[in-house]
């Protein structure tokens, strides 16, 4: 999608740029710069911001990014291996109404959620049939889900809101562990990050989707099932979605169509910003958290500082570029300095 | 978005067996582009393949206006038929500049933010100079496109950054940018009261019984598909999306060209806003929000390969008129309109599936060609 097609990853440095490989001590763990935004930034802000730092806030801060750090999850897998999944919050808007509907129709949450799982796998399992069957570029195959699955939601719901959900569900999704103020889904959300983290960074299958997305040719040749392993890597992107879905009702207590829309832009934002390169093969799960965070936390600063709404999105898109347009930047000024020594031997 | 951006030249080359399914679509683009390499005859059959996917269309367009006319008559109706090319003249507007920035391999999200924009400019311009010719007033939205394009355009061929995240980037700044300007002026939203007749008019104004606004999109294709066509650095384009490399290193000016095409869409899109003022009336910080998405699909359901290097803005305006048909024939039909989105989906999906099958089709009937050609 880009113009220049040099393969480049100035943020992970997992790619030997082409030989060249002795100034890899240099290179930092991949998202360790924003992290460091991101802790820099909470440090001013709680001090500059009055209110920022109340357990209160912290609370909502963390309400607001489970659901997209949750579907970043599966999503930044997908975007290693040099795909992408841009209708996820389609997903979470087909879960949220299958799921009222279901409800209206009187059956127990218990049987509703794994039915809804299962959908979610299945929509997911459609995307990576068209994508790793078919050989269809996942782009437009999921900018044609995003619209399919989105359609589907309006045609089981409608217009119409189911809000009845039981008390002790819809409150358990916003509660806080004791008085701390963090939210009680932080703890599933974290065990699913850790087993992401691990089965990314870990494990052969991890660093399988990083040869993916440098050189998929490459890692077919050498024995990776790419195609199978992509298609798993759809559906848990489904499933996930789908939980997200459940989520996303029980949180606002509203089964809705149009729940979650453009949240797929939001993800895949914090994943962009988290140093995960849009062509694959490089970036971490680190940096997408980071990103997730910081993104969610600035515009919670700004509101409480009563910026306009409307600025946040200009805040949103500006780090967005940059923290795209700055690697490129530096990568290209590290490129020009050392053109008087000898690299190239 | 993926290794097949890294190194097209040599997948390309590579080819993919007819028999095991190839991965991906621009494996074969570079074929469809540059015809003269497949001698005459390969030439022909791409350009037949062309036709054959507009006729498609075409096809589909007419089959689905039939079935809506047979089951309610009324459908072709005066009226209905003018609503309906309003609806469509502004989405071709938008699909004819984002196939030519398809075309290069690049994709600008940004423009349904950029119209919102230019159309509230255009409706400030006209609050505070009522007096203004409508001339103008377009003119002055171009401008407000072309600039959000030469900004897109200038990080994209600059800093070299891939498309997709910019315009992401800029698709949430542009939109922001025209939500602070409201709200600094205060003035939310524009009303039709608060619009001159003149310009009113323009949104109403036919030609023969044709709306004007679908003539103006009407010209734009044409234009544009002219210039795609037959000038130079319109081939260009294709060349450098179906082989960036290749494009670069003979000596066509891959950033100046990408620059160009985002500046093109760009002032396309302004112009979009400006048609969407001239017929909506009503504009409000939200106008043409989630349009990209219609906008892409347009351009993919006619044919224009998502990663670049093919497809016509003939069939992106077919696109555009096919997806507007769906959503107007779906009430009439007796469908709930809610089918619409998942109608639209549906169609995208077998677009695309169609251009894998007809390219690796094409793809195979060239190579047996060369092979007992030489």
């Amino acid at each position: 999608m880009a113009v220049d097609t040099t393969p480049q990853s100035p943020v992970a440095g997992s790619a030997a740029g082409g030989g060249r490989a002795p100034r890899r001590p240099l290179t930092l763990p991949s998202g360790s710069v924003i992290t460091t935004f991101l802790v820099l930034f909470l440090v001013v802000a709680s001090v500059a911001v009055e209110g920022f730092a109340s357990t209160r806030n912290a609370g909502f801060l963390l309400l607001d990014v489970v659901v997209i750090a949750l579907i970043a999850l599966p999503l930044t897998l997908i975007v290693v291996t040099g795909e992408i999944d841009l209708s996820v919050a389609s997903t979470v808007g087909l879960s949220s109404a299958v799921m009222g509907k279901l409800w209206f129709a009187g059956l127990p949450l218990e049987t509703i959620i794994p039915v809804v799982l299962v959908l979610g796998g299945v929509l997911g399992a459609v995307n990576g049939l068209l994508v790793t069957r078919l050989g269809l570029p996942s782009l437009a195959v999921t900018i044609g889900t995003l619209a399919f699955y989105r359609g589907l939601a309006f045609v089981v719901l409608g217009d119409q809101a189911v809000a009845d959900f039981p008390r002790a569900w819809t409150t358990w999704a916003i509660s806080g562990i004791g008085a701390t103020g963090v939210p009680v889904v932080v703890v599933p959300l974290l065990v699913l990050v850790a087993i992401t983290a691990v089965a990314l960074h870990a494990t052969p299958i991890g660093r399988s989707l990083y040869a993916m997305g440098n050189s998929e040719d490459a890692a077919r040749f050498s024995g990776i099932d790419v195609a199978r392993t992509k298609f798993w890597l759809f559906v848990a992107a489904g499933v996930i979605s789908a939980l997200g879905g459940v989520y996303w009702t029980l949180r606002y207590g509203s089964a809705r169509a149009d729940n979650a829309t453009g949240l797929e832009l939001q993800v895949v934002a914090a994943i962009l910003l988290g140093g995960v390169s849009i062509f694959g093969g490089s970036g971490g799960l680190l940096g997408v958290l980071a990103g997730a965070l910081l993104l969610a936390s600035v515009r919670n600063a700004l509101q409480l500082v009563n910026v306009p709404a409307d600025v946040l999105n200009i805040v949103t898109g500006a780090l967005l570029i940059v923290a795209v347009v700055a690697p490129q930047v530096t990568a290209e000024l590290r490129r020009r300095r050392p053109r008087g020594r000898p690299a190239a031997a | 978005m993926s290794e097949r951006t890294g190194s097209p030249v040599s997948t390309a080359a590579q080819g993919s067996p007819p028999s095991a399914p190839a991965p991906h679509l621009p494996d074969v683009a570079p074929e469809l582009a540059a015809p003269e390499r497949s001698g005459r005859r390969g030439s022909a059959l791409v350009h037949r393949l062309v036709v054959v996917r507009e006729l498609g269309i075409l096809a589909a367009l007419l089959l689905l206006v039939v079935v809506t006319v047979a089951v309610n008559p009324r459908f072709l109706s005066g009226q209905n038929v003018r609503d309906l090319l309003l609806s469509a003249s502004i989405l071709t507007v938008l699909a004819a500049g984002q196939t030519m920035v398809i075309i290069t391999r690049n994709v600008d999200l940004s423009v349904g933010s950029v119209l919102g924009l230019s159309a509230y400019a255009s409706g400030t311009l006209l609050v505070t100079a009522p007096d203004l010719p409508v001339v103008v007033v377009v003119l002055a939205g171009m401008a407000v496109g072309a600039a959000c394009g030469l900004l897109n355009g200038a990080i994209v061929a600059v800093a070299k950054v891939p498309s997709l995240v910019v315009t992401l980037g800029t698709l949430y700044a542009f939109r922001g940018l025209d939500s602070l300007w409201a709200s600094s002026t205060g003035r939310l939203q524009i009303n039709a009261a608060d619009l001159p007749a003149s310009f009113k008019a323009l949104g109403g104004a036919r030609v023969l019984g044709v709306p004007v606004l679908f003539l103006i999109a009407v010209a734009v294709v044409l234009v544009m598909g002219y210039y795609l066509r037959t000038y130079r650095s319109g081939r260009e384009l294709y060349g450098i999306g179906s082989a960036p490399d290749a494009a670069r290193l003979s000596g066509i000016p891959v950033g100046r060209r990408v620059l160009t095409a985002f500046v093109v869409n760009g002032a396309l899109a302004g112009l979009a806003g400006v048609l969407y003022a001239a017929r909506f009336q009503t504009l409000d910080t939200t106008a043409g929000t989630g349009q990209e998405l219609f906008v892409v699909a347009a351009a993919v359901v006619g044919g224009v390969a998502i990663f670049g290097g093919s497809g016509s803005v003939y069939g992106a305006a077919l696109g555009a008129l096919l997806l507007t048909t769906i959503g107007t024939a779906l009430p009439q039909l007796g469908l709930d309109p809610f089918w619409r989105d998942a109608a639209v989906g549906a169609l995208i999906i077998a677009a695309i599936a169609l251009d894998r099958t007809l390219t690796l089709r094409l793809a195979a009937r060239l190579r047996g060609r060369n092979v007992r050609g030489s």
